[in-house]
C-alpha cells in the first residue's frame, strides 16, 4: 500500500482539513496551504503526517478543541492554532493527545489557545520547537501551555511558552526529558511537576513566572543547567521542592528570585555547583529537609543566603561553598577559609517571627545583633555552618561546559 | 547670603576637617575596592559606614564649627546683613564643603575603578546622594542644637546623643516594639517610624535598590505597595527632602529671635 | 542720631537694664562706663541689633531699628574679641567685609598705620593676639561712617599701636562723628572722651563731661570719682 499526499487549500478540491483527515489512509500525508481554516473537533485515529505551508491558521470553530489524537505516530508540523476558548467542563486544547503514542508536534504556533498541547496516556511523544503564546490575566480563567498527564518517555524540547497558567505541567509522567525550553511570564508556575519520577530537565529558562517552578512528590529528578530568573513575589520561588527525594540539582543559575530554592521535606537532595545570585533568600530549607548536601555553590550578594525554621539542629551538610559575605581569612592559602561560615543570620530568623521587621534590613543595630549571634548562636542552629568555605568564586560555567 | 556662603565655604574647604572627611571616605572606599575587588560588595560595605558615619561626622563638625565661629558670627551680626543670610549662609557653606569632601572621597576611587571594571552607577549615585543628604540633615540638626544651647559642652553632648538615638537606639526600639506587638498589623507603624528617622530613610532608599527580591517576599499589602513600585522610592526621597528643609527652617526661625 | 528710649532687658532672672533712656547726637566721643555686668556691652549690642530689648525702643536717625538692617551701613563696630574664620587670609577677610558693605573703604591707610602689610597673605590662625586686634580695628575703621562703636578697643595692643589708635579716634571725632566707647582703661577715657555715660543698676546713673563727674563726686581724679560714685550707692561688691 502506497502512501498518498492530500493537498488542502481554500480553492482546492479538498477545502477542509477534516475532509482530508477523513479520506486519508494510514501513513498518508496532508499538506495544508497557507490560509485560514475555521474548524474543530478533528479526530485522528491513524498514523498521519500533517504539514502546514507558511503557517496556515487553524481557528477553532466555536472555540472547541481542534485536533483530537487517539491513534499512534501522528506528526503535526508548521501550523498556527488560534482561539481555543476556555471551558470549565472539559480540558480544551488545540492539540489533544488521548492515548496516542509516538506523536510528534513540531514547529507549530499556538496563539491564545486555552490549553495548547494536552498529552494524556501517551508514550514516546515529542513536542519540539513550538511557540505557545497567550495573554491571560487571571489564573482562574487560564490553562497550561503544555500539559502532560500519565505519560512516559516524553521529549519536550526547544519550546517557548508564555502567558498561560502553568508553562509546562507534568503529573504522573516518568522517564521524560525536558530541555532547552523557555517559560516566560506564566501566571502560576513556569514548570509544575508532580508525582513524576526519573525525569531530567536541563538547560531550560524559567523567567518571571508568578510562582516560579514547583517540583513536588517525586523522586530521582535531575535538574541540570537551568536558569531560574526574576521570579518575584510573596510566594514566588525560583524552585519549590516539596516531598522530593534522591534528586540532583546541578549547575543551575538562580538569579533575582524572591526565594532561590524553597525546600520542604526535601530529602537526600544533591545541590552542587549552582550559582545563587542576588536572590532575596538563596535557600530556605525547612526543618523537614534532611540529608541534603549543599556544596560547591556560589552564593553571591543574596540578601539572605540560608534560612530555616529550625533553631536547634540542622540535618543537612553545607560544605565548600563560596559565600560572598564571608569575612574570614585564609592564612595557609589553600583556598579554604580558616574560619567556618554561618550562612543563617540572626535577622532572617527574626523575620520568621516578625515579618514586618524587614523594614530594618541592613540597619546598623541589626548588623550588631547579627554579629553577636554569629559568636553566640541563640536563634540559629549551632551546627549549620560551612566548615570549609571557599575564598574564591567557583567558575561553574567552565566546569559544566561538557555536560 | 551668597557672600557669606562663599567665605564660609572657602574657609572650611581649607580646614583640616573637610580634608579629614575627604581622606576618610577616600581610604575606606579605596580600601574596600582593593580588598573585595568588586564594586557591588564595596557599595554594600559602604552602606553602613555612610549611613552611620556621615551623620556622626556632620554632627561633631557642625557643633564644633558653630561654637568656634561664634565671634565671627557676632562680627557679621554687626554688619548690614539680614540674619537669615548670616546663618543660612554659614550653614550652607559648612555643609557644602563637607558634602564635597564626602562626595569626592567616595566617587574618585570608583571613577578610577571604572577604568578597568564596569560600575553600576544607579546604586552608587543613590549612595552618594544619601550621604550628602545625611550631611545636610545632621549638620543642620547640630547647628540647631548649638543655636539653642549656649553651653558648649551641653550642646556637644546633646548633638552626640541625638546621633546615638537616631543611629542605634531608634532601630532597637523599633525592633522591640514590632516584636512585642506581633499580633497587630504593624506595617503602618513601622513605616511611620521609618519616616521619622532620616537615617532609616536613607537606609530604606538603598535597600529598595539592593534587596528588592527579598522585600517582595513580604506578604502585607501596605509594604507591597511601598516596596513594589517606584512609589516607595519617591515617598522616601520626598521625606528625606522634608528632613533637610525642616531643620533649616528652624535655624532661621530661632536665629531670628536669639540674643547674641 | 541715636536714641535709647526706656530700654529694659533681663537675661533669665538677671535684670540688666531697667529703663535706660539716652540720646547721642551732635558728634563727639561718649564713653559708656559702669561696673561689670552693668549692661554696657548689652546696650551696644542692642544698637547693632544683636540683642533685642524686652521693652523700649531704639531709634537711629529718628527711625526704629527693629527688624531693620540697612542702618548698620552707617555704623562702624569694633567687637570686644577678635576671632575670625581661621583659614581665611587677612586679605580675604578684608574682601569679605568689602563684599558685604560695598563702597570705597580706605584700608590702605590703616594697613600702613598699623604696619599690617606683611601679614596680609597670612591665615588668621597664624596671627598673634595683638595683630588680630589690629586686623579687627582695620576691619571696623576702614569705612567712613557717621557712627563708630568701639568695645574695649585697646585690648592686646602694643603702646605704639595704642597711640596710633587714639590719634585715629580723635581724627574721626574732628570730622564730627558720633563715637561710643566702652573701656576699663581710665586713662583712655580721660584722653578721649567728651562725655561720660555711667550705667549703674540698670539705669543711667550719671551723664556729663569729665569735669562734671569730678565735681559731682567731689574728687580731682577720674578713677577716684568713679569709685566714689560706686561706694555711695552701696555697691561695694562690684568693681569698676
Amino acid at each position: 500500500m502506497l502512501a498518498d499526499t492530500h493537498i488542502v487549500c481554500s480553492d482546492c478540491h479538498i477545502g477542509k482539513v477534516s475532509n482530508a483527515v477523513d479520506m486519508s489512509e494510514r501513513g498518508d500525508t496532508i499538506i495544508i496551504k497557507s490560509g485560514v481554516y475555521t474548524e474543530s473537533l478533528i479526530e485522528i485515529d491513524k498514523p498521519l503526517t500533517i504539514i502546514g505551508e507558511n503557517f496556515p491558521k487553524i481557528v477553532a470553530k466555536g472555540g472547541e478543541k481542534i485536533f483530537h489524537i487517539i491513534g499512534d505516530s501522528v506528526t503535526i508540523t508548521g501550523l498556527e492554532f488560534m482561539e481555543v476558548k476556555r471551558s470549565f467542563i472539559e480540558d480544551r486544547a488545540a492539540i489533544n493527545i488521548q492515548g496516542g503514542n509516538y506523536i510528534s508536534i513540531i514547529n507549530n504556533r499556538f496563539t491564545n489557545t486555552f490549553f495548547g498541547i494536552y498529552i494524556a496516556k501517551s508514550t514516546g511523544t515529542k513536542i519540539i520547537d513550538n511557540r505557545l503564546i497567550s495573554n491571560n490575566k487571571k489564573e482562574m480563567n487560564s490553562a497550561n501551555a503544555i500539559h502532560a498527564w500519565s505519560s512516559k518517555k516524553l521529549l519536550i524540547k526547544n519550546n517557548y511558552v508564555e502567558g498561560h497558567r502553568d508553562g509546562l505541567y507534568f503529573e504522573f509522567c516518568d522517564n521524560s526529558i525536558i530541555k532547552n525550553n523557555h517559560s516566560y511570564r506564566n501566571l502560576r508556575y513556569g514548570l509544575h511537576f508532580m508525582f513524576s519520577d526519573n525525569n531530567k530537565y536541563k538547560n531550560n529558562i524559567f523567567e518571571e513566572n508568578g510562582a516560579g517552578v514547583a517540583v513536588m512528590y517525586s523522586h530521582h529528578i535531575e535538574m541540570y543547567k537551568n536558569q531560574f530568573l526574576n521570579n518575584w513575589g510573596q510566594s514566588s520561588y525560583g524552585l519549590l521542592l516539596k516531598e522530593i527525594k534522591d534528586s540532583k540539582i546541578h549547575y543551575n543559575l538562580f538569579k533575582g528570585n524572591t526565594k532561590g530554592i524553597y525546600g520542604e521535606s526535601a530529602i537526600r537532595i544533591n545541590i552542587v555547583h549552582n550559582d545563587f545570585v542576588q536572590n532575596g533568600w538563596a535557600m530556605q530549607m525547612m526543618g523537614s529537609s534532611e540529608q541534603d548536601t549543599i556544596s560547591h555553590n556560589n552564593f553571591i550578594r543574596n540578601t539572605f543566603n540560608v534560612s530555616t525554621n529550625q533553631n536547634a539542629k540542622n540535618y543537612n551538610v553545607y560544605e565548600k561553598n563560596y559565600w560572598s559575605d564571608y569575612t574570614g581569612y585564609d592564612l595557609d592559602k589553600d583556598g579554604i577559609g580558616d574560619v567556618p561560615h554561618r550562612p543563617v543570620k540572626f535577622f532572617s530568623q527574626v523575620l520568621g517571627y516578625t515579618p514586618e521587621a524587614i523594614i530594618l534590613l541592613r540597619s546598623f543595630f541589626i548588623e550588631l545583633l547579627n554579629f553577636i549571634e554569629n559568636i553566640v548562636p541563640v536563634l540559629t542552629p549551632e551546627n549549620l555552618k560551612d566548615l570549609q568555605p571557599l575564598v574564591k568564586q567557583i567558575d561553574n560555567d567552565t566546569i559544566s561546559k561538557h555536560i | 547670603m551668597l557672600k557669606i556662603l562663599k567665605y564660609s565655604f572657602y574657609d572650611l574647604l581649607r580646614s583640616k576637617w573637610t580634608l579629614i572627611y575627604f581622606l576618610f571616605f577616600l581610604m575606606i572606599t579605596q580600601g574596600l575596592l582593593y580588598i573585595t575587588g568588586d564594586e557591588a560588595k564595596t557599595i554594600v560595605g559602604l552602606l553602613n559606614v555612610v549611613v552611620i558615619l556621615c551623620p556622626l561626622i556632620a554632627t561633631v563638625f557642625g557643633t564644633v564649627n558653630f561654637y568656634n565661629s561664634r565671634e565671627f558670627t557676632e562680627l557679621l551680626l554687626a554688619q548690614p546683613l539680614k540674619r537669615r543670610d548670616i546663618f543660612i549662609g554659614q550653614y550652607l557653606g559648612m555643609t557644602l564643603s563637607l558634602s564635597i569632601g564626602y562626595f569626592l572621597g567616595v566617587l574618585i576611587p570608583f571613577v578610577i575603578h571604572s577604568f578597568t571594571y564596569s560600575v553600576d552607577y544607579t546604586v552608587l549615585s543613590i549612595l552618594l546622594f544619601v550621604g550628602v543628604f545625611l550631611t545636610f540633615i545632621f549638620s543642620a540638626l547640630s547647628f540647631l542644637i548649638s543655636l539653642i544651647t549656649d553651653n558648649k559642652i551641653k550642646g556637644f553632648g546633646l548633638s552626640i546623643l541625638t546621633w546615638l538615638l537616631l543611629a542605634l537606639v531608634y532601630d532597637g526600639m523599633q525592633l522591640f516594639i514590632l516584636s512585642m506587638l506581633d499580633n497587630y498589623p504593624l506595617e503602618k507603624i513601622s513605616l511611620v517610624m521609618t519616616f521619622l528617622n532620616p537615617i532609616d530613610l536613607s537606609r530604606v532608599l538603598l535597600m529598595l535598590k539592593l534587596d528588592i527580591s527579598a522585600l517582595l517576599g513580604y506578604t502585607g499589602a501596605v509594604f507591597n505597595k511601598f516596596f513594589g513600585s517606584s512609589f516607595g522610592f519617591a515617598l522616601s526621597l520626598s521625606a528625606l527632602l522634608i528632613w533637610t528643609v525642616v531643620p533649616v527652617y528652624f535655624i532661621n526661625r530661632i536665629s531670628m529671635k536669639k540674643d547674641f | 542720631m541715636i536714641q535709647f528710649q526706656n530700654i529694659y532687658k533681663a537675661f533669665g532672672k538677671l535684670e540688666v537694664l531697667t529703663g535706660v533712656s539716652a540720646e547721642v547726637s551732635g558728634g563727639g566721643i561718649t564713653a559708656i562706663l559702669g561696673p561689670n555686668g552693668s549692661g554696657k556691652t548689652t546696650l551696644i549690642k542692642m544698637l547693632l541689633g544683636m540683642v533685642y530689648p524686652d521693652k523700649g525702643e531704639i531709634l537711629f536717625d529718628g527711625k526704629p531699628i527693629k527688624k531693620e538692617w540697612q542702618y548698620k551701613n552707617d555704623i562702624s563696630y569694633l567687637p570686644q574679641i577678635a576671632r575670625f574664620p581661621e583659614n581665611l587670609t587677612v586679605t580675604e577677610l578684608i574682601n569679605l567685609i568689602k563684599d558685604i558693605r560695598g563702597g570705597t573703604p580706605n584700608e590702605k591707610r590703616l594697613i600702613d598705620l598699623f604696619a599690617l602689610e606683611s601679614h596680609l597673605g597670612k591665615k588668621i590662625k597664624h596671627l598673634s593676639g595683638g595683630t588680630k586686634q589690629k586686623v579687627n580695628i582695620l576691619l571696623a575703621m576702614m569705612y567712613d561712617n557717621p557712627v563708630i562703636v568701639l568695645d574695649e578697643p585697646s585690648t592686646g595692643l602694643d603702646p605704639i599701636a595704642l597711640v596710633r589708635l587714639k590719634e585715629l579716634i580723635l581724627e574721626e571725632r574732628d570730622k564730627g562723628k558720633n563715637i561710643l566707647i566702652t573701656t576699663h582703661i581710665m586713662s583712655l577715657v580721660e584722653d578721649l572722651s567728651d562725655e561720660i555715660l555711667f550705667l549703674l543698676e540698670g539705669k543711667v546713673y550719671f551723664r556729663g563731661t569729665i569735669p562734671d563727674i569730678k565735681e559731682f563726686a567731689g574728687e580731682d581724679n577720674l578713677e577716684k570719682s568713679i569709685a566714689h560714685l560706686l561706694e555711695h550707692k552701696n555697691a561695694e561688691n562690684i568693681k569698676v
